[in-house]
């Protein structure tokens, strides 16, 4: 028997394949047994990358289906509230390239906005409450509503319900508390800056090139 | 009302600049320069001047293809750094095209295609030494024997001879180049085979005649250490570095000195002062966008070159390696970064920089 | 001699302190006006206790510390409160905040105040809460209210006194110690007996401040029999040897741990001004009202400090020292290291106000452009905090804020020593700042987006459960209906089949071509259709399976209508008796009559429903039971263009219903009424057909829109179709869909004005603003899309 394997190339090489694929089956096998993972983590991570406004520009009824739509395979780049940053971060955790905000699904805006309702105009109709997806405004049939400017989270859905036109979608306004220092600007805009006459001409396409 | 801009702290600065930082550098060659010069003839010199003009050059065309203000790129004069560092190292009366080459590939590649200053992650002046020296091996190998030991009736060739020699000029009538060319303290030792090392001294001259190490190159040595120390007291750059590598070499080579048998690699002294020891240790390694951040890192980056340079001179194919053993410890200056986060006050001990905080 | 520990890096920056100390602390005329900013500690603003017009004096409290972390605000001067409004403040982002302005009466009348001089044998919390209510923040530079400070939960065995003042050109607390030691010691000797005689009292002075030193020595000298030893330490200068953390380092040779306060270490650090002014407010009873404050800078003419009431606008206090605001290019409060430019001189000085810096041009130049990072390192020489300033500067670029802290971000004291020695002239300062506050904005939205993911989580389940519950409903009667029908089936065959012909006709209905939504979703639409059909089968069901129910009802109806019948007559009887007016005596009449006819007509149908042949219903009945049924299946499954239909039909025929009753009737009244309801049904009726001939012609059907689906999901489903259609559009062609929807929303709203005016509506008001609203809305679009077109 040992004569065989060891005379014929064939029979060795395929009995040391043969051997290989069992340990490391085995080993595999163990492994996937022993360090089995709970769950589907991915969505999870997702889902927590994601600003949770639960607006639904994305298309999806929520942030935790847009995550799980991620997960399985669609563009990460439908998400204007979460804007760039959150593209980022998404490609970072799925290790795929950031890609632009697709403009289809909305523009990302430049201040936090909270829906604001004109109260002496409200009609009391619950259309609003109804559209709201984090619960946030109070109110009941007939009565004025009101929102809970700390709980809203600006997704805008709101506003097209309602019969009267009574909400606004007001930015958010920056206090001294909220208020902190931006990045400072990168040296070719400073040059640009300050002097005009002869570096703008070179400058300004570096900016945008850069 | 008046109002007042909004700057933000602190609202003054050190009298010290980026350009003042290089300008130093560049002065504190000066002494090993005049050393080269003295001992090689005006080859150095001329390297310098050509490796400048072409650094500049590539430098400004580079910033004019990125589209960025050309004279604010130049002024901060790390690219004289870089080419005079190259011109330095470059044998003496070398080709005007292998400096042209060596300084462009340095410029260009080795630090503008990974953003500039401040991105590279190699060395420039030792990636485009390494290049040149893959590349033009004999060209790169031919040094010049020292002024004093140049047999009877042989001179150094003048600036007018030299600049014959390196340009695509006519050649000079008078002149034999294989009259003043010789190898390097180094490189006669390397083709030791089976002497003692003392006999072997005193059958070369260059070492016969030498009062330290290697003749000439000793005076070249002590002058990159005389700018070097000038530099430290300039605080320029920490002691770390240089001090690590030097002691690395020092120590390897006291083990392997073995009392000068016939397989010695050579006396701590003569590893010291031969070759590109002191330029590595002075100006290279201590270029700080390539080298480890903190000083610890600083040390163990410092001593890996030592290391590296003493592993190839002795074993190695090359005579001289601080250009390898530098741009290996710039692959691992990242890593060692990795490791050697210092203390920061209030934490019990220094963390790793890649562990996530959850 | 204690021992000395030395901080790591530091910088030797041009100390600039000669200038302003050839003068004692020197006074200020009052100005015309005092800004109180509600917060000018760390922790929460204080609430304001007075009102504009109010009469104050000075030391009185303007505002009440809110809050544990908080300080009161004490009126500096005696004066009438102007205003409580927003006011430009100190900080850095040159905001306004809410202020206290009060307009001085030139008096300068103290409140009535006393203070303690047997402090020792008082309570220790009871001097914290004087400390409280005197506003006492740390008068150093942070502003971290003393009282809160004093009274940590840990024992203490360290008090530091912080005379280091390391920073350049500031001499507020070296002018304090030479001219006030005694009440700097008196001070301490409080502090030490709130913290129960802790063990060392350390007094930290760097040593360029030679005349501070000798003076608090000979103070102590003087008033060593008082208590335990205080110990003068001085040490080589150094910034930023003045950092808490720094002094307790060089002190103690101990490190504060990351994230934690001193008081961990059972040390408690103040400023000899918090001291000096912890003293005024315990044994004199003087509440904080003024701080020394440095004027200095070559742009002012004089170098001098002052002892400022709070709320001083820095226009004052430059204006007394020969300001020259020309050659200034940069107005700072605090030191050149940590301070902050103001934009506005109008800003008042604060409690944590040390220094206001006026430099000349040649003094600070403005910055050099910054040129890319060499990784020279020096800024890692210079770090106090043995931080990478160089990898925290190039993470930063980057917004690399996972590895920032890992880099210990958090642990860096903003000194600025690595900007300043910085051969590349690179803000690093402000890099460090802007990545904290990206951080600390992250986990702040991340706090909240998990908080509205709960709720958005909480939401959805709560629909569900909804959903569930109505379906569990729905099961339960559809459960009775078959319970019913099994039962009809054995009573009336009649009905079963007509019940039969309802479900067939409800089917048709739900699959009759015009109701086949061309989308998915009809499935759903149908079942719900279905069920509701079902719904109202049962109810039919219901009313018909129970006679002895409706038998029940009814006579209780009798009975009550008998009642009414009783109780009118009685009232007419009552009436007539009293001699009412003619029009009362009418109406009760009428009510009568009303009563006699509602009871003559249940009195019938008991009767009917007693007849022994009609069973147990009448079949008129049971048919227009299944009738509404059929009406329910039929409407659901309309297209909007024949559900218009049928409602024309509708009001047609209630139309004709009133009209002939109105031919019938002769009472005035009555007749009034069916007036009006006549017109207001013409005027559906118009409504109706007007919308029926606004629907093209041709419509395809409409998708059957499921009625139960949640509002919501419509919502995003909108929102979505108008992204999409906004993502196409050029701008113009934006501003013109934006137009038109704005116009068609005026339409709208001017139609439900008009009914509701019609109908006399409660909401007419509300309805007429927003149509006024929309307008203005339309005419701002009119101009913008004229604009583009431009």
């Amino acid at each position: 028997m040992y004569d065989i394997i060891a005379q014929e190339p064939l029979i060795a090489a395929l009995t040391a394949l043969v051997g290989l694929a069992v340990v490391f089956g085995a080993v595999l096998g163990f492994a996937a047994v022993r360090f089995k993972v709970e769950g589907d983590p991915i969505v999870d991570q997702i889902d927590s990358l994601l600003p949770q406004t639960q607006c639904g520009q994305c298309g999806h009824p929520g942030c935790r289906p847009y995550a799980e739509a991620i997960a399985n395979g669609e563009a990460i780049n439908k998400c204007p509230p979460g804007g760039q940053t959150t593209i980022n971060a998404l490609a970072n955790l799925l290790d795929v390239p950031a890609p632009e905000l697709d403009a289809e699904h909305g523009v990302e805006s430049e201040v936090k906005k909270v829906a604001y309702i004109r109260e002496d105009e409200c009609i009391g109709c619950t259309k609003c409450i109804q559209a709201c997806p984090v619960d946030a405004i109070l109110g009941a049939a007939k009565q004025m509503h009101t929102v809970i400017a700390s709980e809203c989270t600006g997704c805008d859905l709101c506003v097209e319900p309602c019969p009267v036109d009574c909400i606004d979608m007001l930015p958010l306004t920056p206090t001294l508390a909220d208020w902190r220092w931006q990045l400072p600007p990168p040296t070719p805009s400073l040059l640009n800056r300050q002097s005009k006459a002869n570096i703008i001409a070179t400058d300004r396409g570096g900016s945008a090139a850069a | 009302m008046t109002l007042f801009p909004r700057v933000t702290s602190p609202h003054g600065h050190a009298p010290q600049r980026t350009d003042q930082v290089m300008l130093r550098v560049l002065l504190a060659t000066l002494p090993g320069l005049v050393a080269l010069t003295w001992n090689f003839g005006w080859g150095t010199l001329i390297n310098i001047v050509l490796a400048s003009a072409t650094a500049t050059a590539c430098e400004a065309g580079v910033m004019a293809l990125r589209k960025r203000p050309v004279r604010f790129y130049l002024s901060d004069l790390s690219a004289l750094v870089t080419a005079v560092l190259l011109g330095l190292a470059l044998p003496p009366l070398a080709p005007w095209w292998l400096v042209l080459m060596g300084v462009a590939f340095a410029i260009v590649i080795a630090k503008q295609f990974y953003g500039g200053l401040g991105y590279n992650p190699f060395n420039p002046a030792m990636v485009g030494y390494v290049v040149l020296l893959i590349s033009f091996p004999i060209e790169m190998t031919t040094w010049i024997t020292p002024r004093e030991l140049l047999p009877e009736g042989v001179s150094l060739p003048g600036l007018w001879q030299s600049l014959q020699l390196v340009l695509p000029l006519p050649a000079p009538t008078d002149l034999a180049v294989d009259a003043f060319t010789g190898a390097t303290p180094l490189d006669s030792f390397k083709h030791n085979t089976g002497l003692l090392t003392e006999q072997f001294y005193q059958q070369t001259p260059l070492f016969s005649e030498a009062e330290l190490a290697g003749f000439g190159w000793e005076w070249v040595n002590l002058g990159f250490l005389a700018g070097g120390g000038w530099l430290l007291y300039q605080r320029i750059f920490t002691w770390h570095a240089p001090a690590a590598m030097l002691a690395a070499i020092t120590l390897l080579s006291g083990i392997f000195y073995d009392g000068g048998s016939s397989t010695s690699a050579g006396s701590p002294l003569m590893h010291l002062l031969s070759g590109a020891t002191m330029l590595g240790a002075f100006f290279i390694i201590t270029d700080p966008v390539t080298s480890a951040t903190s000083n610890l890192g600083r040390l163990i980056y410092g001593a890996g070159i030592g290391i590296l340079v003493f592993v190839i001179r002795v074993w190695g194919n090359y005579p001289d390696a601080v250009a390898f053993a530098v741009l290996l410890m710039n692959f691992a200056a990242p890593l060692i970064d990795n490791y050697t986060v210092p203390r920061t006050y209030g934490h019990a001990r220094a963390k790793r920089a890649t562990v996530k905080k959850d | 001699m204690r021992k000395i520990w030395d901080i790591p890096g530091g910088i030797h920056p041009p100390e600039n302190k000669k200038q302003s100390v050839d003068q004692s602390i020197g006074a200020l005329p009052l100005p015309d006006r005092l800004v109180l900013p509600l917060n000018q500690h760390i922790g929460a603003p204080a609430r304001p206790v007075v009102k504009p017009g109010d009469r104050v004096l000075k030391g009185q409290v303007v505002a009440e510390p809110h809050g544990i972390v908080s300080a009161g605000v004490h009126a500096s001067t005696s004066g009438v409160v102007e205003s409580i409004s927003l006011h430009p403040v100190p900080h850095p982002s040159a905001m306004s905040s809410n202020c206290i302005i009060v307009r001085p009466d030139g008096e300068d009348r103290w409140i009535e105040h006393q203070g303690i001089a047997d402090y020792g044998s008082r309570d220790p919390q009871q001097l914290l809460d004087i400390i409280r209510l005197s506003g006492i923040a740390g008068l150093g530079g942070a502003g971290f209210p003393a009282s809160v400070k004093l009274g940590p939960r840990q024992p203490i065995d360290t008090l530091i006194i912080n005379g280091t003042e390391c920073e350049p050109y500031i001499t507020a607390d070296d002018m304090l110690m030479r001219e006030r030691p005694g009440e700097i010691v008196a001070g301490i000797r409080i502090l030490a007996h709130i913290l129960g005689n802790p063990a060392n009292i350390l007094i930290g002075i760097e040593d360029n401040k030679p005349e501070a030193y000798d003076a608090l020595e000979a103070a102590l000298a003087s008033n060593s029999s008082e208590g335990s030893d205080i110990e003068l330490v001085d040490f080589p200068t150094k910034y930023p040897s003045g950092g808490e953390k720094q002094l307790i380092q060089i002190l103690t040779g101990k490190e504060v741990p990351s994230g934690k306060l001193p008081a961990e270490l059972g040390i408690v650090c103040h400023n000899v001004g918090t001291t000096q002014a912890i003293y005024r407010a315990i044994v004199l009873g003087e509440p904080l009202i003024s701080r020394i404050t440095t004027v200095t800078g070559q742009s002012c003419a004089i170098n001098r400090n002052y002892d400022v009431l709070l709320g001083t606008p820095v226009r004052h206090l430059l204006a007394n020292n020969g300001f020259d605001a020309d050659s200034c290019p940069r107005l700072i409060m605090g030191g050149p290291m940590m301070g902050f430019t103001l934009e506005n001189p109008e800003v008042p000085v604060i409690k944590t106000t040390n220094c206001i810096l006026a430099p000349s041009r040649e003094e600070m130049p403005p910055a050099p452009l910054p040129q890319p990072c060499i990784r020279c390192g020096m800024c890692a020489e210079a770090c106090p905090a043995s931080l990478l300033p160089q990898q925290l500067f190039w993470y930063a670029q980057s917004e690399n804020f996972d590895r920032l802290e890992a880099h210990n971000l958090f642990d860096c004291i903003e000194c600025g020593a690595c900007a300043y020695v910085c051969p590349s002239n690179i803000p690093l300062v402000q890099y460090y700042r802007a990545a904290k506050g990206e951080i600390r904005t992250l986990k702040q939205e991340k706090i909240k987006a998990d908080h509205s993911r709960q709720r958005f989580e909480f939401h959805k389940e709560r629909l569900e459960r909804a959903e569930a519950e109505k379906a569990a409903k729905r099961e339960a009667r559809r459960r009775a209906t078959e319970s019913a029908r099994a039962r009809g089936a054995e009573d009336d065959s009649g009905i079963t089949a007509s019940v039969a012909t309802s479900t067939e006709a409800s089917s048709t209905a739900a699959t009759s071509p015009e109701a086949k939504a061309p989308e998915a979703g009809t499935s759903a639409a149908k079942a719900t259709v279905e069920d509701i059909i079902m719904a109202a089968k049962a109810r039919a069901e219901a009313r018909k399976a129970s006679p002895e129910q409706r038998r029940a009802a009814l006579e209780r109806g009798i009975e009550a209508a008998r009642h009414r019948l009783d109780s009118t007559r009685q009232k007419l009887a009552d009436g007539e008796a009293d001699n009412l007016g003619e029009a009362s005596l009418d109406k009760l009449r009428a009510a009568v009559e009303d009563a006699r006819v509602k009871l003559a007509d249940a009195e019938g149908k008991l009767a009917k429903l007693d007849l022994p042949d009609s069973n147990d219903s009448d079949p008129a009945d049971s048919s227009r039971d299944t009738g509404s049924a059929e009406r329910v299946a039929k409407k659901l499954g309309d297209s909007p263009r024949q559900q218009l239909q049928g409602k024309i039909a509708a009001i047609n025929n209630r139309i004709a219903v009133t009209e002939q009753k109105l031919a019938e009737l002769t009472d005035a009244a009555t007749l009034d009424a069916l007036r009006s309801g006549l017109d207001k049904q013409r005027q559906k009726l118009a409504e109706a057909q007007q919308q029926l001939s606004a629907l093209p012609v041709d419509t395809a059907p409409a998708p059957v829109e499921s009625p139960v689906q949640d509002a919501a999901a419509a919502a995003i489903t909108r929102a979505r179709e108008k992204a999409a259609r906004l993502a196409q559009m050029s701008p113009e062609e934006k501003l013109r869909s934006n137009l038109d929807s704005l116009v068609s929303r005026l339409d709208k709203a001017r139609a439900r004005l008009a009914t509701a005016i019609a109908e006399n509506a409660d909401h007419v008001e509300t309805l007429r603003t927003t149509v006024v609203n929309l307008e203005s809305k339309v005419r701002e679009a009119e101009t913008k899309l004229a604009q583009g077109d431009h």
